[in-house]
């Protein structure tokens, strides 16, 4: 090992410290508000009917845990969740090289996205219903509706940022457009496409719970519903 | 003396929705086989226009060129094509860097990796061969965009003023470096630069285009009467000064 001189040590127990504290901060606050709902409901000052307490909710959740229905409707959510996701990510990209192999293309789309992006996806939710059905099918589009237009935009986006220089690079290879595409553009995009993955999983999650609420039998989204309606 | 690149009076006009800009008008010249030729002109010329048209990647309004005797269109003769900046890809290690070109084009084979290999060893990268392109220096990384071109074996090299992305120190050694390895390998080439002295010191042959739209002044054939004609050597002799001040005086005349 190297001798460290002590202004290196200074700092690096300076660092140290700084962790510490950041570390401790964290978990404290999680506590103290959790003290803090749970005090308040037991002395009146909230009322746990509405607001719960969480001694409830930890035993409630231990309730469903033992007689296992926690698990169906987990399971059911993140079924729906992944395939809604998966979907997404694999019409987002397509759609995205669509647009970038044809300029007219994304020129006459690009307003129709904008506008399908904006729309309030949830209240549309019953509408799908209507056309689809009180089934799964209704669960995993409303799922892939929250995400999918936002991603197909930002993917798209980030596909003609491309520098034009290593493109031209290509031609100069006498490669074609689609050498272009697969040589360039995608390994280019690589690490936006992981990023708008990690986003869309979350919208995909949003959109999944939204669909439950008005069409389902279990799920977390079913779960939420029946709870409120039934005060437990 | 045998031709490997005949242009004959070319015109190339540039469109946008505020007008047309005429970039080249009536450009004729020809390439000898193992000629390096410098072309100069002051900047946004339309110079590296006439490197695009050569390389038939945009096609000229009219005029005609013809690489080995053919047409560009039908021709299969390979054109390497070196651009202002290295363009290597950092998610590629500079071996498969180099192998672009090759998989590009459907050439990847045991001869030609082997060539890659070795291209790599003779011109000092052998060591970087699994490293990423930002671990190089600058010369070092055009060097080895050099070589993504010279593994496709081409006959005629257009360079794009290669070296204007480095710095002055590095541009000069990089500048001789290349200069030699072109000779070396005996390849006609093509360079397009705005640097008088970087013309002076590599070619055989100077053309001077006038401002634009781009037309050819006048084309100065460079003879040194040196033992080891090298373009450090150029530089520190008589000629090169009479050569520089020749072009200068030219390019400026209208002024």
């Amino acid at each position: 090992m190297n001798e460290f001189s002590k202004e290196q040590l200074n700092f690096l127990k300076g660092q140290k410290k700084h962790r510490r504290i950041v570390n401790i901060s964290r978990v404290l606050i999680l506590f103290s508000f959790l003290f803090l709902w749970e005090f308040s409901a037991n002395v009146g000052w909230i009322d746990s009917f509405i607001f719960s307490s969480p001694s409830k909710i930890a035993l409630c959740f231990w309730e469903m845990v033992t007689d296992r229905s926690i698990f169906l409707h987990i399971g059911v959510t993140l079924y729906e969740t992944i395939i809604s996701f998966i979907l997404v990510i694999l019409i987002s990209v397509l759609a995205a090289v669509c647009l970038w192999f044809s300029k007219k293309l994304s020129e006459i789309l690009d307003p129709y996205l904008v506008v399908l992006n904006s729309l309030p996806k949830s209240a549309l939710a019953p509408l799908l219903i209507v056309w689809l059905g009180a089934n799964r099918m209704t669960i995993i589009v409303a799922g892939m509706s929250v995400a999918i237009f936002g991603s197909i935009l930002s993917l798209y986006t980030n596909f003609i940022t491309v520098d034009p220089g290593k493109i031209k690079l290509i031609y100069t290879l006498q490669g074609s457009r689609l050498q272009a595409l697969t040589k360039v553009v995608l390994p280019h995009s690589l690490p936006a496409i992981i990023s708008n993955m990690k986003v869309n999983i979350g919208l995909c999650l949003v959109g999944v719970i939204i669909g439950e609420f008005l069409a389902a039998r279990n799920g977390l989204g079913y779960l939420i519903i029946y709870s409120s309606q039934v005060f437990s | 003396m045998e031709q490997v690149l005949e242009l004959k009076n070319i015109h190339y006009t540039y469109h946008t929705l505020d007008g047309e800009t005429p970039a080249l008008t009536d450009i004729s010249f020809s390439l000898n086989k193992g000629e390096f030729v410098a072309i100069v002109g002051p900047s946004g010329c339309g110079k590296s226009t006439l490197l695009s048209l050569i390389a038939g990647l945009i096609t000229p309004e009219r005029g005609l060129i013809k690489i080995n005797g053919k047409y560009l269109r039908e021709s299969t003769t390979n054109i390497g094509y070196m651009l202002q900046h290295d363009e290597l890809f950092e998610w590629r290690t500079i071996y498969h860097n180099v192998l672009l070109g090759l998989e590009v084009q459907h050439m990847l084979s045991a001869k030609t990796r082997a060539r890659a290999h070795e291209l790599l060893d003779i011109y000092g990268l052998k060591n970087f061969e699994k490293s990423h392109p930002s671990e190089l220096s600058g010369g070092m990384r055009q060097r080895a965009a050099l070589i993504r071109t010279l593994v496709l074996e081409p006959d005629i090299l257009l360079l794009d003023e290669p070296f204007s992305a480095l710095d002055y120190q590095t541009r000069l050694t990089v500048g001789d470096d290349i200069g030699q390895i072109i000779r070396q390998e005996e390849k006609s080439a093509l360079l397009v630069t705005h640097d008088l002295s970087e013309a002076v010191s590599l070619a055989d042959r100077v053309i001077i285009l006038s401002g634009r739209p781009a037309a050819i002044r006048q084309t100065i054939p460079l003879i040194f009467s040196l033992e080891q004609d090298t373009p450090l050597n150029r530089r520190n002799s008589p000629e090169f000064k009479n050569y520089f001040n020749l072009i200068w005086k030219e390019l400026n005349c209208d002024e």
